[in-house]
């Protein structure tokens, strides 16, 4: 069994509420910071831990604090980014549900290393049952005075409330959810400035993760040291990983960095194989944005290494041969998936979400979606495969926010790993003239068919 | 600071960013822009035309900077060294650009008042490809209705939010705003109200392509039979010194002053802009001289021109004499050399 | 712009009126405006779960702040209707892991018992299906939001007894009224 640190205490029943969680020894850590640490030695711990942030660029959390601006004098805030948006990434939202106190001790404790007086949970309007929980369990812990003014008789104030977003996967984009939060359209800002900076009412403001606050009571109960111990190199501690698509067990599943895909995809402990036991196709391991892999590359790398969950070992052979830990939205995809007809799903899903400011994510996001239905229903050129690798290489690295990237990256790694299966679609359109084309007869059935010919 | 652009160094403030430092070198290597404007504040950073390549962060840092910029909002630092029109990249980024605001866009500038003075036309004409790639349905917008003065017309916007921000920081009570989202999003009122305040009309001017024209000019002339003429009157609501663009003694439309990026010099109120269309109004100074390469000049208005009488609707009704004789109507017959040319010349 | 003009009753009730001022609350004083994405959720839950026009005005009003501002808002995030919808409306969402665990044969089964298409409205003015981008609920696919709650793991058999308990009027949109 694996080392739980955010769930360790999920299935004691009635963790949801402030008493229990109390009980189970729960704001131990507010307890430990506010009486005998300085906000400074919070952080240090927190650098200490090597904790990356989990939202799914994995920058170093104490570090990014360290960055917050304490000169200016001005009020700084920490907006924890509930935004929970990526397709195949649910773990905030598990947290959040069954486990609410963790958060608002995390936030406590974060808010105090941070020096804050004013923080704030940005959560996707989406989950307004989840909204609703959390100003319930905000509400206990106000009344419970670890909110309020002079918490624990230490003249440090701290209000903490919630914030609903309205559906707007741009918003997770820590600039845009400072928008938002503003009260205006989840546009990104211009960086610089920073949000360390100029973020929230242009004060300094830290934006974390929901997992990144969720660890760091933890880590400031058991120190950073402890944590660090846990995981591997420079992935340190454990991970939410979201699964869905065609494995077993789709669910939230919390692991030590380091543990092998092949175990966590085949274990009965985790995902315990494939659905309906059918050949795996391709594995998205961190997210919709993420680079697909095939399934070759998936238990291996290209040097034919063990591929493990982490950070350096999922990234192993770059975009070339590997992927992303991204947010650990792991979706697993069995041979009955058209790999066009996905890569079209989630083309349709960054022209929806693009804010639209700036112009190559405005137009080009649209414009690969287009040609990506084109391609899957049927009315695609041998060309368009050129097009469509073209057009996101012109988005890429050229926008304002990585909303572009991650839009660009997918269809990538999809021409990189699945051309052949381009080529089916653009060569054979009446073979794949049903949404399910691959379901009765699988692509490896019907590969030779765009074999490369020797003459 | 010292920065270095394409090779040429120039000393700058600090807090000067890298497009402010080119466009003080001049010539080739400044980089387009179509959302930056330097009289809005917090314009820029959208349009991405501007991109430039960072190959030397500074000189406490020389690191390249991985990504391409966006010249309009990155500062300088002292010791950069910057690749504008030297960077294989930049250009790449450029044309790519241009293609993405290119493939919605109607290319209806036969039919645009802004044809002759458009950013965007300028922009494919530097960086643009001859052909298009795009195959797929154009994306439209319902046309809308935003008052009196100016004519909106969304399919030609490039969302530059420059019209957004003159609204914010010229008048009270912004009515208009950007609506929905991607490639939908959309300049409009949400609700069809007239955009009416004093200084509404500077809207057209900031405006770089032609989503936002004058409706007192719509169709009116294309702008280049325009002469304009750099004139001024006492105004109280605003510096009064404008551009007017005559055809023969007609004011046919006024506008601000603009510079050679096409940025106004000083906003105009709305009276002056649409309610002073008599010359006697005018103090006139003189004629207003455009960059080199501007379509406007090739109607060579500078020069002293003699009054041409065109008699169009006599000439179309009888036709010339020339003309008929080549038609050879029946009672305008041939004559004798003509038929000669008829009957053996090579036709 | 397509705007609805259909008529709205406002009625800001002393419960939504004290509702509004503990999300104001939440913000510095000269901060209204950020309270303006909560504050229009609970509007329009309190309004038939659309905005109309003039309900997005008292809105503006109430935040002291521009018209066009909440216009601009409005518009950009999905979850703001700007016309009436059907009474329950099904978000089903539809993006890659959903899609691969049948979103789209149980949103065509769906529509088909309706008799809808994707987008409309039945003719009682009952139930709309709408396809709507990912919404976190990957792992438990195919599922849809109605209101403020998520109904997941579902397949034809759920959705009839789903579609039969919002005849049977046991559903409340933002209470919820059975265990998930």
């Amino acid at each position: 069994m694996g080392r739980k640190i955010l769930l360790e205490h999920i299935n004691v029943p009635g963790i949801k509420t402030y008493d229990i969680y109390r009980k189970m020894g729960g704001y131990a850590s507010v307890e430990k910071a506010l009486k005998s640490m300085t906000p400074d030695e919070v952080v240090e711990e927190v650098k200490t831990s090597g904790l990356r942030g989990r939202g799914g660029a994995g920058f170093p959390t104490g570090m990014k604090w360290s960055f917050i601006d304490k000169k200016s004098g001005k009020p700084r805030h920490l907006v924890c980014n509930a935004d929970e948006s990526e397709p195949g990434t649910f773990k905030d939202r598990f947290l959040m549900e069954y486990i609410p106190h963790l958060l608002i001790e995390g936030m406590i404790t974060s808010s105090y290393a941070l020096g804050c007086n004013l923080s704030y949970i940005y959560i996707r309007g989406e989950y307004m049952w989840v909204f609703r929980i959390l100003e319930n369990a905000i509400k206990e812990a106000y009344a419970a005075g670890w909110l309020g003014k002079n918490i624990m008789g230490t003249g440090w104030d701290l209000d903490l409330h919630v914030h609903c977003g309205a559906g707007a996967y741009i918003c997770g984009e820590e600039t845009a959810l400072i928008e938002s939060l503003e009260g205006k359209r989840g546009n990104p800002r211009i960086k610089p400035p920073f949000p360390a900076v100029s973020g929230l009412w242009a004060n300094p403001t830290v934006v974390n993760n929901v997992e990144s606050i969720a660890a760091v009571p933890w880590i400031v109960n058991n120190t950073g040291a402890e944590y660090a111990k846990i995981g591997i190199g420079r992935s340190t501690g454990t991970k939410l990983i979201s699964a869905s698509g065609h494995c077993k067990n789709p669910g939230v599943y919390e692991i030590e960095l380091g543990l092998g895909v092949d175990e966590f995809m085949n274990s009965d402990e985790y995902l315990g194989g494939m659905m309906d036991d059918r050949p795996l196709k391709a594995l998205v391991p961190g997210g919709s944005s993420v680079p697909i892999l095939p399934a070759n590359l998936i238990f291996k790398t290209a040097e034919g290494n063990d591929r493990l969950m982490s950070y350096e070992s999922l990234s192993d052979g770059g975009f070339a041969t590997g992927s992303m830990l991204g947010s650990g939205g792991f979706i697993v995809y069995n041979d009955t998936t058209c790999v066009v007809r996905n890569t079209w799903n989630f083309s349709r899903f960054y022209h929806h979400e693009s804010c639209g400011q700036c112009s190559p994510c405005r137009e080009g996001t649209g414009w690969l979606e287009k040609v990506l239905h084109r391609i899957e229903t049927g009315h695609g050129r041998e060309e368009d495969i050129e097009l469509l690798w073209d057009i996101q290489r012109k988005i890429e690295g050229n926008t304002i926010c990585p909303l572009g990237d991650a839009a660009a990256w997918p269809v990538a790694a999809a021409i990189r790993h699945f051309r052949d299966e381009f080529e089916y679609h653009v060569r054979f359109p009446e073979k794949i003239k049903n949404r399910d084309h691959f379901v009765a007869e699988p692509f490896e059935k019907v590969k030779h068919l765009v074999a490369k010919q020797e003459v | 600071m010292k920065v270095t652009i394409d090779g040429q160094s120039i000393e700058v403030e600090p807090g000067t960013t890298i497009l402010q430092a080119a466009r003080m070198i001049g010539g080739e290597s400044v980089p387009p822009a179509m959302c930056y404007y330097s009289k809005l504040k917090g314009s820029g950073g959208k349009c991405r035309c501007c991109l430039v390549e960072v190959s030397k962060g500074s000189e406490a840092d020389p690191r390249p900077m991985p990504k391409l910029m966006a010249s309009c909002v990155t500062g300088v630092m002292d010791g950069m060294e910057v690749k504008s029109i030297s960077s294989e990249r930049v250009l790449d980024a450029r044309k790519s650009v241009t293609e993405f605001l290119l493939i919605n866009h109607p290319l209806d500038c036969p039919v645009c008042d802004q044809a002759g003075e458009c950013d965007l036309q300028n922009l494919s004409f530097k960086h643009g490809a001859a052909k298009t790639r795009f195959i797929e349905e154009k994306r439209t917008f319902e046309p809308e209705n935003i008052g009196p003065y100016i004519q909106l017309h969304m399919n030609r916007c490039i969302l530059c939010y420059r019209c957004v921000m003159t609204a914010d920081q010229l008048t009270d009570g912004r009515v208009h705003g950007v609506m929905n989202r991607g490639d939908h999003a959309q300049i409009s009122t949400y609700i069809s109200k007239a955009i009416d305040n004093e200084f509404s009309g500077n809207m057209i001017d900031v405006c770089p392509v032609g989503a936002l024209t004058d409706k007192t000019f719509r169709f009116k002339q294309r702008v280049w039979f325009n002469k304009p003429y750099n004139a001024h009157r006492d105004c109280d609501k605003c510096c009064g010194k404008t551009t007017l663009w005559m055809f023969g003694d007609e004011i046919q439309r006024v506008t601000a002053r603009k510079d050679v990026y096409h940025e106004v010099e000083e906003f105009i109120c709305n009276e002056c802009r649409f309610e002073h269309k008599d010359p006697a109004d005018w103090v006139i100074e003189g004629p207003r001289k455009f960059e080199k390469d501007s379509v406007i000049n090739q109607n060579n208005y500078t020069r002293e021109l003699k009054p041409v009488k065109i008699e169009t609707e006599k000439n179309i009704l009888l036709g010339r004499d020339i003309d008929r004789k080549k038609i050879s109507m029946k009672d305008v017959p041939l004559d004798a050399e003509e038929m000669k040319e008829l009957k053996e010349g090579n036709v | 712009m397509e705007v609805s003009h259909i008529h709205q009753d406002i009625n800001i009730t002393p419960e939504l009126q004290a509702r509004i001022d503990e999300l104001l609350s939440h913000y510095p004083d000269d901060k209204k405006k950020s309270a303006l994405l909560p504050v229009l959720h609970e509007v329009q839950d309190a309004h038939n779960n659309w905005l109309s026009v003039a309900l997005q005005d008292k809105v503006a009003e109430l935040l002291e702040i521009q018209p066009v501002e909440v216009y601009e808002v409005v518009t950009f995030y999905t979850m703001y209707n700007q016309k009436p919808i059907g009474k329950f409306m099904f978000e089903f969402c539809r993006t890659s892991c959903c899609a691969v665990r049948g979103a789209e044969d149980l949103m065509e089964y769906t529509c088909n018992k309706l008799g809808v298409k994707v987008g409309e409205v039945t003719a009682d003015g009952l139930f709309q299906v709408v396809g709507v981008e990912c919404l976190g609920a990957c792992g438990y696919a195919p599922m849809l939001q109605l209101g403020d709650y998520y109904y997941e793991k579902l397949d034809q058999a759920k959705m009839d007894q789903l579609i039969e308990d919002c005849r049977a009027g046991k559903i409340d949109l933002h209470k919820m009224t059975i265990t998930q």
